[in-house]
Parts: C-alpha cells; sequence; structure tokens
C-alpha cells in the first residue's frame, strides 16, 4: 500500500522572481519514473515540503503537456513560503500530490469561458487560461477579468497583453488603487461583469479570489441569467493532508482538498456565505 | 442509520469461576491483552492477564459534566458502561510519527508503527459502530492509512452487552446499542452465574476452541435479551432521526448556536473522548543537531482556534461558529460521508464536558424550538 503522507523528493532546475514577493518553482522528480508518471490537470495542488519547515498546498501552474517538469508559483505569506523563497536551483523539496479536482475544461469545451480573478496568489486561475490560450480552438470567446488592490500589484502584465491581442479573448483589468500609468478601470473585479455582453447558455464561468469577491461575482453573473451549475470556483481552506483525511478543510460535507478546491456554485450554494462556515 | 438484522449469536456458556480461563486462551494464543480496570478513578483500557484486575462490582454514574464509579456487593466483571476513551488511541494514535525526512540530500522515510497483537476485552456496541466509522474514514480506497492499518489489523475485539444504561447513553436512537449487533471476535453477554460466549471470527473460534464451553440454556439466552431490552429502556435520551438531523444545515442562523456558544468553554474534551472524531494535525519536529526531523500527527478538534486557521485569518473565529461545526458535521456531515450519522450514542461528550452540555438537548432545540434568526 503506497503511503500518501510520504513525499517524494523533487529537485528544483529553476527559480524565476515574479515579483517581489512571489516567485515561481521549476521542478521534476528525482524518481524519472514518478516524474513520468505525474499527470495532473489545472486547477490540481501539491503538497510542498520544505526541510524542517513544513508542508503547504501550492497550486500546479504550468500546462499539463509538460511531461518533464511541474512549476510551482507561490506568494511568500508566511514561516513555510518564506523558507521556500530562499531555495534556489538544485535544492530539493518534498513533493505529494496531485490532489484535488481541477477546473472543468472538458464542459468548459465549445463554450465562451469567464475568467474572474480577484487579487494575487491566484495560480490556479492562471494555469486554466494558459491551458485554454495552448488549446484555442477547443474553447470559444474567453473573457480574462483581472482584479488588483493597487495598480503596481499586477505581475505578468506582459501576460496580459499578449493575451488582449489573440483574438475572442477579451481582457479587463480593474484596480482599486491606480497610478497615472494604468490602463485599466479604478473599481472592482466585479464591476466589470456587468460590462460583458456575456451569451447566456453558452458561458461557463470559473472564479479565484477571496471569497466576499466570488460572492459578488456569483450574484452578478445569476443576474445575467448565467445558471448555478456553470459557476465553478476555487475555495480556498486549511488544507493539510490533501486526502480529505485530517478534517480542516470541510465545508459542510465536502472536503476542499478532496472534493474541490474547484466547486461548482450548486454544490455549495446553501452554506456559501455562511459567516464562519 | 438503523442496525442491520441481528448478527446470530450461537453462544455456549461459560461459568463466572472459569472466566479466567478466556483470559488466558487469550494471552496464549499471542495476544497482548487490554481489558477495563479503574484508573485515576475511571475505567480504562490496560494490559492486563488476571481476572482480579478487573472493576469488579463497579457500576457508574454517567450524567452531564459527571462520571463517578460505585462500588457494589455484587459480582459482575462488566456492570459500569464505559470510561473516557473507546477503540480510538489504539487504532488513531494521539501522537504518532508518519515519515522521518534526513536534511542532506533530502529524503523520506515511512515510520509504521510496531504493534503486537493485541485483544481488547469488554468493548461496547457503541464502540464497535464507532470502530466502523473510523474505519471508513481511514481506510477508504482512496487514502487508505498504512498507520491505521497497521494497528487495526493486529486487534481482536471481545465485544460486550451492556446490561445497564447510564444516564448519558442513548446508544438505542443511533441503533448502535445496548447490544453487541456489530461483528466481533468474541462474544460476551454477561449474567449473574457467568458469561454466555459467542464467537465471530476464525481467530475468535480459535480462541474459543481452548475453553470447554457448557450447552446455553433457554433461559440464559432469555435472560441475556431481557437484560439488553431493560438496558434500552432504561436510556432517558435520544437523538433525532437521521433525516431530521439533515435539517441542521438549514438552521446555521438559528438562535440557539449562541446560546450554546455562552455555555461552551471551547475546551475540545468533547472531541477528544468521542470515539468518532479523526481530526488531526500534523507538525514537524526539528532534530537539535538540525539534520533531520520527523513528521509528528497528533489528535486535532475543531474547537481549537488553529483549526481553520488560513495564515492570521481563522474561518471559524468564535465558538458559536466551532460548536456549530463539530454538531453539523458529526449530526449531518457525517450522513454524506459515511452514509450514517458520525454518532453513536455513547454519551461520552455529555458525560466529559466540564459545563455539561448535551448534544441531544442542543440538536432539538435547534431543530425544534424558536425561529431560525430571532
Amino acid at each position: 500500500m503506497s503511503d500518501l503522507h510520504l513525499p517524494r523528493t523533487a529537485i528544483i532546475d529553476e527559480r524565476i522572481q515574479e515579483s517581489p514577493t512571489i516567485f515561481t518553482l521549476r521542478l521534476r522528480f528525482e524518481d524519472a519514473t514518478a516524474q513520468e508518471v505525474f499527470e495532473f490537470s489545472p486547477g490540481q495542488f501539491n503538497m510542498v515540503t520544505h526541510f524542517a519547515a513544513g508542508e503547504i498546498p501550492i497550486s500546479i501552474v504550468n500546462d499539463p503537456k509538460d511531461s518533464h517538469y511541474f512549476d510551482h508559483t507561490i506568494r511568500v505569506v508566511g514561516r513555510v513560503s518564506e523558507a521556500m523563497s530562499k531555495l534556489q536551483p538544485g535544492d530539493r523539496v518534498g513533493i505529494r500530490g496531485p490532489f484535488g479536482r481541477g477546473w472543468p475544461v472538458v464542459d468548459a469545451s465549445g463554450r465562451d469561458v469567464l475568467l474572474v480573478t480577484g487579487g494575487l496568489g491566484c495560480a490556479p486561475l492562471v494555469s486554466v487560461i494558459h491551458y485554454m490560450m495552448k488549446r484555442r480552438n477547443q474553447f470559444g470567446h474567453l473573457h480574462i477579468l483581472q482584479g488588483v488592490k493597487h495598480s503596481n500589484d499586477l505581475i505578468w502584465r506582459e501576460q496580459y497583453d499578449a493575451w488582449a491581442r489573440e483574438p475572442d479573448v477579451n481582457v479587463l483589468l480593474a484596480a482599486d488603487v491606480v497610478t497615472r500609468e494604468w490602463h485599466g478601470q479604478q473599481g472592482m473585479v466585479t464591476e466589470l461583469i456587468g460590462q460583458l455582453n456575456l451569451r447566456h447558455g453558452r458561458t461557463i464561468a470559473m472564479l479565484c479570489g477571496p471569497e466576499v469577491m466570488m460572492l459578488a461575482a456569483i450574484a452578478n453573473l445569476r443576474d445575467l441569467g448565467i445558471a448555478d451549475h456553470q459557476i465553478w470556483f476555487s475555495m480556498e481552506r486549511n488544507m493539510q493532508c490533501g486526502i480529505g483525511q485530517c478534517g480542516h478543510c470541510q465545508i459542510g460535507a465536502k472536503y476542499v482538498c478532496r472534493d474541490g478546491p474547484v466547486f461548482c456554485y450548486s454544490e455549495l450554494a446553501d452554506l456559501m456565505g455562511a459567516k464562519g462556515f | 442509520m438503523q442496525q442491520s438484522a441481528k448478527i446470530e449469536r450461537q453462544p455456549g456458556f461459560l461459568p463466572r469461576s472459569d472466566f479466567q480461563k478466556l483470559l488466558d486462551g487469550i494471552v496464549q494464543s499471542g495476544y497482548q491483552l487490554l481489558g477495563p480496570v479503574v484508573k485515576d478513578g475511571a475505567i480504562q483500557l490496560m494490559q492486563i492477564s488476571d481476572v482480579t484486575q478487573l472493576a469488579k462490582g463497579l457500576t457508574n454514574e454517567q450524567q452531564p459534566g459527571h462520571y463517578r464509579l460505585q462500588q457494589t456487593a455484587g459480582e459482575r466483571l462488566f456492570d459500569w458502561n464505559h470510561g473516557p476513551q473507546g477503540l480510538k488511541p489504539l487504532c488513531f494514535a494521539p501522537h504518532e510519527v508518519l515519515w522521518v525526512e534526513q536534511k542532506d540530500p533530502l529524503s523520506f522515510t515511512t515510520r509504521l508503527p510496531d504493534v503486537k497483537p493485541t485483544a481488547v476485552l469488554g468493548v461496547r456496541g457503541c464502540d464497535l459502530s464507532a470502530l466502523a466509522i473510523q474505519d471508513r474514514h481511514f481506510l477508504h480506497a482512496a487514502g487508505a492509512d498504512p498507520h491505521y492499518r497497521q494497528r487495526r489489523e493486529r486487534l481482536l475485539l471481545i465485544g460486550i452487552d451492556c446490561a445497564h444504561s447510564a444516564e448519558s447513553c442513548f446508544c438505542a436512537s443511533t441503533g448502535d446499542g445496548p447490544s453487541v449487533n456489530q461483528a466481533v471476535d468474541i462474544g460476551l453477554s454477561e449474567l449473574d452465574d457467568g458469561f454466555l460466549v459467542w464467537s465471530g471470527s476464525d481467530q475468535g473460534e480459535a480462541v474459543l476452541q481452548r475453553l470447554d464451553l457448557a450447552t446455553a440454556q433457554t433461559q440464559q439466552l432469555e435472560q441475556m435479551e431481557g437484560q439488553t431490552e431493560q438496558a434500552a429502556r432504561e436510556q432517558q435520551r435520544q437523538l433525532p432521526k437521521p433525516e431530521e438531523l439533515i435539517r441542521l444545515y438549514q438552521r446555521l442562523e438559528h438562535a440557539h448556536w449562541q446560546q450554546v456558544a455562552d455555555r461552551c468553554l471551547g475546551c475540545g474534551n468533547c472531541t477528544a473522548v468521542c470515539p468518532t472524531c479523526f481530526c488531526y494535525d500534523t507538525q514537524h519536529e526539528v532534530s537539535l543537531d538540525g539534520l533531520s526531523a520527523q513528521n509528528v500527527r497528533q489528535w486535532d478538534s475543531c474547537f481549537s482556534a488553529s483549526h481553520s486557521s488560513m495564515g492570521a485569518f481563522k474561518v471559524r473565529g468564535n465558538i458559536l461558529s466551532r460548536y456549530r461545526q463539530w454538531l453539523t458535521h458529526k449530526l449531518a456531515g457525517w450522513q454524506e460521508q459515511q452514509g450514517r450519522i458520525g454518532c453513536t450514542g455513547c454519551g461520552r461528550c455529555i458525560t466529559w464536558c466540564p459545563v455539561g452540555i448535551d448534544l441531544t438537548k442542543e440538536a432539538d432545540a435547534i431543530l425544534w424550538e424558536g425561529s431560525l434568526d430571532e
């Protein structure tokens, strides 16, 4: 019996500093066979262990077809991610995964997709945008909405510009606080939803960000006639085991680490927004 | 979930004076034997070999926030109900190393427990059902836990009917007792002059082969049934039906949650004594030379502040939300996760709560009293 608690070692091949507090580690399993058989889908995550510091859940952001490596984009928010930020190429980490259910890329095939991100650290949604850009003919119109608190916070700006130049791709940016160079709008990302001409019946929505932002987005989407089962989002909870066992991440009967982190609104509609649940 | 059809018993009779032979048979079959003894004023499972170590003539008072053993002149060995712990610590260790890591080069190695075959004497129906619930949680196909399995596979279970109920017992309403209707290796029912004994597995049968059991008399079988029926009638508490409890999720804003939160200390005693609670936390413990570390799993509680932590933010920032999490999960969420409620009616959370909070009363109040948001 394999021990799902036990990490496997992976080597850092590359380290990219994305912003002052965000970095990407490009990794491969030390065991070549483990790397060969490693399969994941956008929105899934690994538990990443730093020697002695501890273990944290991190979304896998590269394309599932990249068979020789996998990428984790990490923001420094606590003790473990701080320790990880100091790792260099050649260093090793422990990896358990992939865990959870990713984005409904099969359901989304042939549809228009609205992708709404609030704030930073939304690697889960970036991974699915990359996925769709690489398989452009499988999806209809893409609306990419990104909101940040301060316009200087936005990372991967060239990426957004590149996406915007693609046919049938609509990129809208919003920041609460803006500087003069900002080309996006001022305000909240959810306010952008009302400006869209969404074809309901054809549109599937994918959301990532703080729960209040996602709740506001869901309300807007429902007003526009998007059905509950076409609204998907990635939830964040205290995830420690990754296998629906340690109990911390439960929302009602769902384990976020195993049944999510990507959920359909119709699965959690009754419990979303209940304070402290 | 109601219990499935009664497991067929074909008991033999073991006179009280021969009970030591059963203990000897278990030990001679290669098991370390854990039995109920009195320690620190409560029934606890300890290693035993002799019948004189057992809790003879003792009954228990168990009420909200109250546990006392009482000595009687009786000869019975199992006239009490249970102590603070069921079988949980024997399979789901309160504190154990899952793996060790070396720093240079980084490597990880599983650390499996070294467990002797262990026989447990005097397990109650509520605790057998709780073990089945924990088995489903820790041994389900996707996430089978090798540490849990290592311990679980080495257990020999000797169940016993309850001839009386404590005041905080309500297993009849959850269908988990007072008689042992679950799978056991050996089953017992205590009568005045001895025990009815039956086997439920090849391992149990192998132990019983060592004894010279007499044929059980009809009158003895009737006494066995009469005792457990009496024990069920003694129960004053009951839980609402599962299909009613599922409605707790529609009552998340009920005013009574605050009423419970005002009494609850958030101490986590209920989750520590609950035989089904499974939450755990893992910590890295680094060696003094800094060259190795071990990943340690220990019981956690949804009443702890850190249970719902995401960085500095806590999803459940107050006692109300923590009690609500515990009760809704135990009585409603578990039904979707496992097909039955996560409570087997043992009543320990009532007995061992320092302020005597009673989940049967709280569930009743939230389901049936008052408006949703007054």
